[in-house]
Formats: structure tokens, C-alpha cells, sequence
């Protein structure tokens, strides 16, 4: 037999971010995984210092793909330091604004990043090089994707257009503050938003949702393969009500926690992060508002700056699959079911290939048609001459919390406010779950479990190892911001 | 001969009854010798500590479409490549950097080097990297030290590629430095054009390019003491505002929501040079100030430090 093989991936393409992956294929199989995040930029310790007030502008810039989820979320975090909630109307455009985006994302994600994964473009840069993969669509409808792939480029540029009615410009908005937003609703706003998001959502119904399908029926091997763990988390998504606590409000997307498919309670307060194999000094799991991250790039046995979120101790993907299973299983959301059921039935499976790397893009474009269609009904929820925004000040000390959901998955947001300005200020965002490396007890990553066992067929165009990484979505900038107030220390170096 | 485009080319290739997979196996050279009259510049499109904002925002552009600038000839007779893209690309890995590498040797002096983000140089650049050399990752900075001297020009896209910018932001963790000074404490003086914002917009990006191609690299009396154009970044926001008739009549905004002039709630717009106001984001949907949002001088050397903070309450110290 052969001996096992090291396939190296450097840099990953067709993501947001800089990062390797690293597998053992032993007998053409993936054995064992090693996804590093190659790029530290350090946010959080910009922000100490700062007006509480600019954090939502730092916090958009961990990513240019996602910046509204980071700007809810950082909101989110402020209400509460400042003991606030938004207005309704502030509700409602903040909503309208991350949905936007949100389709904005998964559009992107699927067609620009995944899908010269299943098929081939033409050839000509930058679709060539390529991995001269198992490509397996029949002509037609290979032909019929790559046109798709040129209209949803199009498309993805009028989802930004979409939240820029309402967020100013994209990517990195202007309008999102404490209390709300900055923009007020006005009739010609609602009426262009509603006829762009026409156009998306027949989008959305018409290929986005169809052309995923299509890909699963041709790649059934794709709804067996990569699975992750079996604990799923998520923080639920758009707010339908402004209770003070973010865990206690109604949302769209459901705040919720799976174990082997059965749902458990979320405390926030069992979320720590781990560094041992993490370019950081070792610090022991520690809970986000009293992390501590102080770099040291040449660490014995450390291979990414990304560190590892544990829920409880244990391995948790986060992302549309946990998304879209809680929703659906709460049995409190019909349109949820209705569109889960279809597409099941379409493929003929049961809910368990929503844990695989077709199952992800299919969540993906469930919640995207799922968040589309609610959209429409809250862009007609506005109240015309009400406030947008709540009024508040700073308070000279404080502490608060948002929880919310990137397209990519779970998004938490954590300041500290002493004196007025900000002591402290955290971010576990979803690349973070989904990418970590092994934690303190040796436990791989979910993207790492992921991996293993994947059968590559030709270690020189390894392009099930790229299906597997996309599948996941991995945003890599967000990932790897962190650094806290105290850990300004110049971390010892060792050429590694 | 005529000139034919890449794009013409394949539609005559579907006219002509052929599909698309013919292309697959149509040699490159092929395609060459029927594109000999189109100059090809070829570009290597180089992300650093970034957020791929910029990426975002260039495919945002509208005329031409990001389709257009792949495809076509962006103006006639003119056709950009897009060799390496780590967003768009795909291929991935050694492959990748192989077609960089490529490029690299094949158009010394003829390809266009876009930098997006900041130059990490902290701890020899090991804050950041990409690719590896002899089983050691290769640092980000040591990429823009072998590409930039040998490019036919670099443009620095967005603040943080041009000035440092937010990954450069106090106390600046990972040592980031923006692209020109980063050339000029290495002695590189290869012709950098600066395309700064937080994102760029599409239309300064594509302008600048079509700039290069059409008419060269600008005359000292086009560029700023920034290195920006002055055709994009001639003005001040304030100068053109949609707001400014609310100053002049003494309608200022008092806290955030309320309509008025933003400046009390802390507007750059005075000290921001941009034409955002005339020209507006995202298609021309919106832009910052016209959704509520003061300006927070994306577009300036000393953003983001130097205009912090960027919204300020009335009950605060001036």
C-alpha cells in the first residue's frame, strides 16, 4: 500500500480571507485535517479607547462580505450597554438592511465561490487553472449554470443596491447606530426596495433554488460526504420583537442548539474560546468577556490564528444547517417546513443530508428564499413619520451583548464600557466555530471532522477537498481579529 | 485581421453550432493568435491584510459590468486578464500560486499590480502570508517586494492598500503599513496610483484603470499629494453635499435619525476629498450622508484614527 500523502492547500481560493488547509490522505482518503488561518489583523484592540459610538464602524470592517451582520450585532451589543432597544422602525430597516445583504452573500457564496467546484467555466482566466475534477453535469445544464453563474453576478450587485436603500452604501454602511437606524422610511424608498426585491426573489425561486437542486441530484455522493460534528448551534436571526434580553426575543430565524437532531437550551454563558493550538500565549477556555489573546506566531505545535469556540466544552458547527434545522423543528414555522419539505422531496431524502457538503448550500439557499419572502411582508411594516432611532447616551460604565447571525452562522458581539469609552471588546463570529483548529482536549475542528474521510481521487487536483472548505463558507478575516485590552504585549517569535 | 475579442469568439463559436466545452479543449494558443490585435494586460490582483471589501465593491461596478471587465474588451481594442484573484479564481493552492508566479515571469514590466489591503510587516511579515517556499509560508510583504518592482504599475486600491487604513489602525497590531510607504522604505519605485475608500468605489477603480490603458500613468498635475486622482477626489464632500442647503440654512441635525446638516453630529464631509455626494454608491441608490450616516472620511491618509469620533451626541464635550 502506499504510503499516506500530505496534500497542502495554500493559499484557499474562492473565499473571504487568507488560509491553508493541510490533509493526510492515506489510500486516497482524507485521514486527518489541519485548517489554518493565515492573516491576524488584531480589531478589537483598535477599538479599546474609542467612543462606544464607533465600534459599529470598526466592527463592519472585520468583513467586507458580511459587514451588516457586524454592524447588527455591534448595535445590538450597544442597546444593551446603553439600556436601550431599537424603535420599530428601526427594527424593521435593520432587518431589511441585514436581509439584503444576507442574499447579497449566499448568491455570492454560492455561484462566484462554490460553483467551479461542480462545474467548468470557460477557458480563460481567472476560470483557468483549474482542478481537473470529476465534473459530472451534463452538458446542457452545464451550459445552462455557467449563464446562471453570469446572472447571479448581476444579481448579487442589485442585493447590495438593495440595502443600500436603506443602509446608505454597501459594503460598510452608514445608517446603523444605537437605538435603530438613521434613515427614514420614506414611500419612494419602500416602493423601489419592494421592486428590487421582486426581481431577487423571483431570482432566488427561479435558479438560485432550482440550480442548487440540480447540483445535489448529479453530486448525491456530495449529500453523504462531510458531515461535521452533530451539535449544532445558532442564534437566530432577524428580530421580530425588541425584548431587552436578545436571547428572549422572537426571531425569524430561531435562537436554538441541536444535539444528534434533538433541541437543547442555549446559555451564552457556556461559550469559551481555547487557544492550545492557536498562535496566542495559552490561556485556558475562557468566556468572552474575560478573553485574553496575546500573539506569539512561532508557538510549539500551534498552526492557525484562528482559535476555537466550544460550547460547554464541546465541538459545535454553526451556519445555515443549524439555522434551518432549528427553525424547521420548532414546528412554529410553517413557510420554514413548507420549503424544507419540497426540496427534501425533490431529492427524495430525510433531513440528515442538511449535515453534508451539498446539505449546507441546500440550507443556504432555503434561508435565502425563507428570509427573501418574509422581507416583503416587513418592508410594508413601516411607520411613516414614527422615529428610527431610540434616544440614548453613554453611560460612564457598562457592559452588553449581541447575538445575531452572519450569513455564515452564529455571531456574537461583546463590549465592555469604562469611563465612556470602550475597555473591552470581543467577537466570536461564525468562521471562528466553523474553522477552529484542535482545541485543549485534541478535539479537530468542524470543518477538520468535516474532511476526514473524504476520498480524494487524484492528490495533484484535489478538488473534493475545495467542495468540503466551500461548503462551509469560511470568512477567514472575521475569524481572526481578536486581541484584548490587556494582551499588548509583543509576543515572543521563533521561526517556525 | 480583425480584431476579435475573447467574448465575440466564443459567440461565434455558439453561432456556429460548437459548444461551449470546445473552448475547453481549444488550445490557449489559439485563442491568442486570434486576440494578437487586442492588447492584453494582464492583472495580478493582490489581497494583503484586508477585508475583501474592495473585491466586493469593484464587482459592484455597472458600466461596465464585472461580466464586461472579465470578458470583453473593456474599451475597444483593450482586454484586461485576470490572472490571479484569490476571491474570483479557480484554481487554488500550488496551482494558484503558480499562475502567479507565471505571470510574473511572462509580463515583466506589462502587468498592472492591484494591492487590496495593508502590508503586514510585523515579526518579518509572519502576521500574514500566502503560498509556502520550502515548506515555510511565504510573508504577504515578501509577495509585493518580488511582484511590484517588475509591474507595469500598481494601484493601490482602498485606504488600508493606500494608506494603512483601518488594518493599520492605532495601535496597529500587525505592523501594517499602506502600499507606497511600504515601496518606499524598500527603495521600489515602480508608478503607484492610490484608489482610496473604505470600500473603493467601483467607478474610481475602473476609471483609474481605464485611465492607465487609454492615457498612461497621470501627469504629476492629475494626482493629488496623496496620489489619488483629482478627477475622483478633486473635491470635498461637503462642497457638493445633498445636504448643504440645510447648513446654509441652519438646519443641523441634533441627533442621530433627525434630518439636517450632519456636521454637529461630527461630518467629515469638510474634510474628505471625494465626489461621493454627485456621484453617488451602489448603482446611484444611495450614499452615506443621503441615508443619515455622517461622512467618516474613508477616503483620507489619517482615516480611521485621525477622524474618530465619528458620531458625536450634542451631550458630549465638543
Amino acid at each position: 500500500m502506499p504510503a499516506p500523502i500530505t496534500i497542502r492547500l495554500d493559499p484557499i481560493t474562492r473565499i473571504e480571507g487568507h488560509m491553508s488547509v493541510e490533509t493526510v490522505v492515506d489510500d486516497g482518503v482524507v485521514k486527518e485535517a489541519r485548517v489554518a488561518g493565515t492573516l491576524f489583523r488584531g480589531f478589537e484592540m483598535m477599538m479599546i479607547g474609542h467612543s462606544p459610538l464607533d465600534v459599529i464602524q470598526y466592527a463592519q470592517r472585520f468583513c467586507g462580505v458580511c459587514p451588516t451582520a457586524h454592524a447588527i450585532a455591534s448595535a445590538q451589543a450597544l442597546d444593551a450597554a446603553l439600556g436601550i432597544v431599537p424603535t420599530e422602525n428601526g427594527r424593521v430597516i435593520r432587518n431589511l438592511v441585514g436581509g439584503a445583504n444576507w442574499i447579497q452573500s449566499h448568491l455570492l457564496h454560492f455561484y462566484t465561490l462554490s460553483a467551479l467546484d461542480y462545474f467548468p467555466g470557460p477557458y480563460t482566466p481567472p476560470f483557468i487553472p483549474r482542478f481537473e475534477g470529476d465534473y459530472r453535469l451534463p452538458r446542457a445544464l452545464n451550459e445552462d449554470l455557467l449563464n446562471h453563474y453570469i446572472m447571479a453576478l448581476s444579481m448579487r450587485l442589485k442585493a447590495h443596491e438593495l440595502s443600500a436603500v436603506f443602509s446608505g452604501k454597501m459594503p460598510h454602511s452608514a445608517s446603523i447606530v444605537p437605538g435603530g437606524v438613521t434613515i427614514q422610511p420614506t414611500v419612494d424608498k419602500v416602493t423601489t426596495f419592494l421592486w428590487r426585491l421582486r426581481e431577487l426573489r423571483d431570482f432566488i425561486d427561479n435558479y438560485y433554488l432550482p440550480d442548487v437542486i440540480a447540483v445535489a441530484r448529479v453530486y448525491q455522493d456530495g449529500l453523504e460526504q462531510g458531515r461535521g460534528p452533530d451539535r449544532l448551534l445558532t442564534y437566530g436571526s432577524y428580530d421580530l420583537s425588541t425584548d431587552p434580553d436578545v436571547t428572549k426575543r422572537d426571531r425569524l430565524l430561531r435562537m436554538g442548539r441541536l444535539v444528534a437532531g434533538k433541541p437543547q437550551d442555549f446559555a451564552p454563558d457556556k461559550i469559551t474560546e481555547e487557544v492550545r493550538n492557536s498562535w496566542y500565549t495559552d490561556a485556558g477556555p475562557r468566556v468572552p468577556t474575560e478573553g485574553r489573546t496575546v500573539p506569539m506566531r512561532g508557538k510549539d505545535g500551534a498552526y492557525s490564528w484562528v482559535k476555537s469556540p466550544r460550547y460547554d466544552g464541546e465541538v459545535y458547527e454553526v451556519g445555515p444547517t443549524a439555522r434551518v434545522l432549528c427553525t424547521a423543528l420548532s414546528g412554529e414555522s410553517p413557510d420554514m417546513t413548507a420549503i424544507t419539505d419540497m426540496v427534501l422531496s425533490e431529492l427524495h431524502a430525510g433531513p440528515e443530508v442538511f449535515h453534508s457538503t451539498i446539505g449546507r448550500h441546500l440550507a443556504r439557499a432555503i434561508e435565502t428564499k425563507f428570509v427573501a419572502d418574509a422581507m416583503s411582508r416587513w418592508i410594508m411594516e413601516f411607520r411613516l413619520g414614527e422615529p428610527v432611532c431610540a434616544d440614548f447616551s453613554i453611560p460612564d460604565r457598562a457592559s452588553g451583548m449581541g447575538l445575531w447571525c452572519a450569513p455564515r452562522g452564529a455571531l456574537g458581539h461583546w463590549i465592555d464600557i469604562a469611563d465612556g469609552k470602550v475597555s473591552r471588546y470581543q467577537a466570536i463570529v461564525p468562521t471562528t466555530w466553523n474553522c477552529s483548529p484542535r482545541d485543549d482536549r485534541g478535539q479537530p475542528g468542524p470543518l477538520e471532522q468535516a474532511l476526514e474521510g473524504i476520498p480524494v481521487r487524484d492528490q495533484d487536483n484535489p478538488i473534493e477537498i475545495l467542495r468540503v472548505v466551500h461548503s462551509y463558507d469560511p470568512c477567514v478575516a472575521c475569524a481572526i481579529h481578536v486581541l484584548d485590552a490587556r494582551g499588548n504585549e509583543r509576543g515572543a517569535f521563533r521561526a517556525c | 485581421m480583425s480584431r476579435i475579442s475573447r467574448r465575440e469568439f466564443m459567440d461565434w463559436i455558439g453561432r456556429a453550432g460548437a459548444s461551449a466545452a470546445l473552448l475547453e479543449v481549444m488550445p490557449p494558443g489559439i485563442l491568442s493568435a486570434l486576440e494578437q490585435a487586442v492588447q492584453q494586460f494582464p492583472l495580478i490582483w493582490l489581497q494583503l491584510s484586508n477585508c475583501s471589501g474592495c473585491s466586493v465593491s469593484a464587482i459592484n461596478t455597472l458600466h461596465p459590468n464585472i461580466e464586461n471587465v472579465l470578458l470583453d474588451q473593456i474599451i475597444p481594442n483593450y482586454q484586461l486578464s485576470l490572472r490571479f484573484q484569490q476571491t474570483v479564481m479557480a484554481g487554488s493552492g500550488e496551482q494558484a500560486m503558480a499562475a502567479l508566479e507565471e505571470t510574473h515571469e511572462e509580463w515583466k514590466g506589462k502587468y498592472i499590480l492591484i494591492a487590496e489591503g495593508a502590508v503586514p510587516t510585523r515579526d518579518e511579515g509572519l502576521f500574514g502570508t500566502m503560498g509556502e517556499a520550502d515548506d515555510r509560508p511565504i510573508p504577504l510583504a515578501d509577495h509585493v517586494r518580488r511582484l511590484a518592482p517588475d509591474a507595469l504599475a500598481i494601484l493601490a486600491l482602498g485606504t488600508c492598500a493606500a494608506y494603512g487604513g483601518i488594518a493599520a489602525a492605532a495601535p496597529n497590531p500587525s505592523g501594517c503599513m499602506g502600499v507606497g510607504a511600504f515601496l518606499a522604505q524598500e527603495g521600489i519605485d515602480t508608478p503607484l496610483i492610490n484608489i482610496p475608500g473604505c470600500p473603493s468605489h467601483p467607478d474610481w477603480f475602473i476609471g483609474t484603470v481605464a485611465h492607465v490603458l487609454l492615457l498612461g500613468l497621470p501627469e504629476p498635475s492629475q494626482v493629488d499629494a496623496h496620489g489619488r486622482l483629482k478627477l475622483f477626489y478633486g473635491s470635498t464632500i461637503h462642497r457638493a453635499c445633498t445636504n448643504r442647503d440645510y447648513m446654509d440654512e441652519g438646519i443641523m441635525a441634533q441627533k442621530p435619525g433627525e434630518l439636517g446638516c450632519l456636521l454637529e453630529l461630527g461630518c467629515k464631509g469638510p474634510f474628505t476629498m471625494a465626489d461621493c455626494p454627485r456621484r453617488s454608491w451602489n448603482s446611484g441608490v444611495n450614499w452615506c450622508i443621503g441615508s443619515g450616516g455622517p461622512c467618516i472620511g474613508c477616503t483620507e491618509p489619517g482615516f480611521p484614527d485621525e477622524f474618530c469620533p465619528f458620531l458625536t451626541l450634542q451631550t458630549e464635550e465638543q
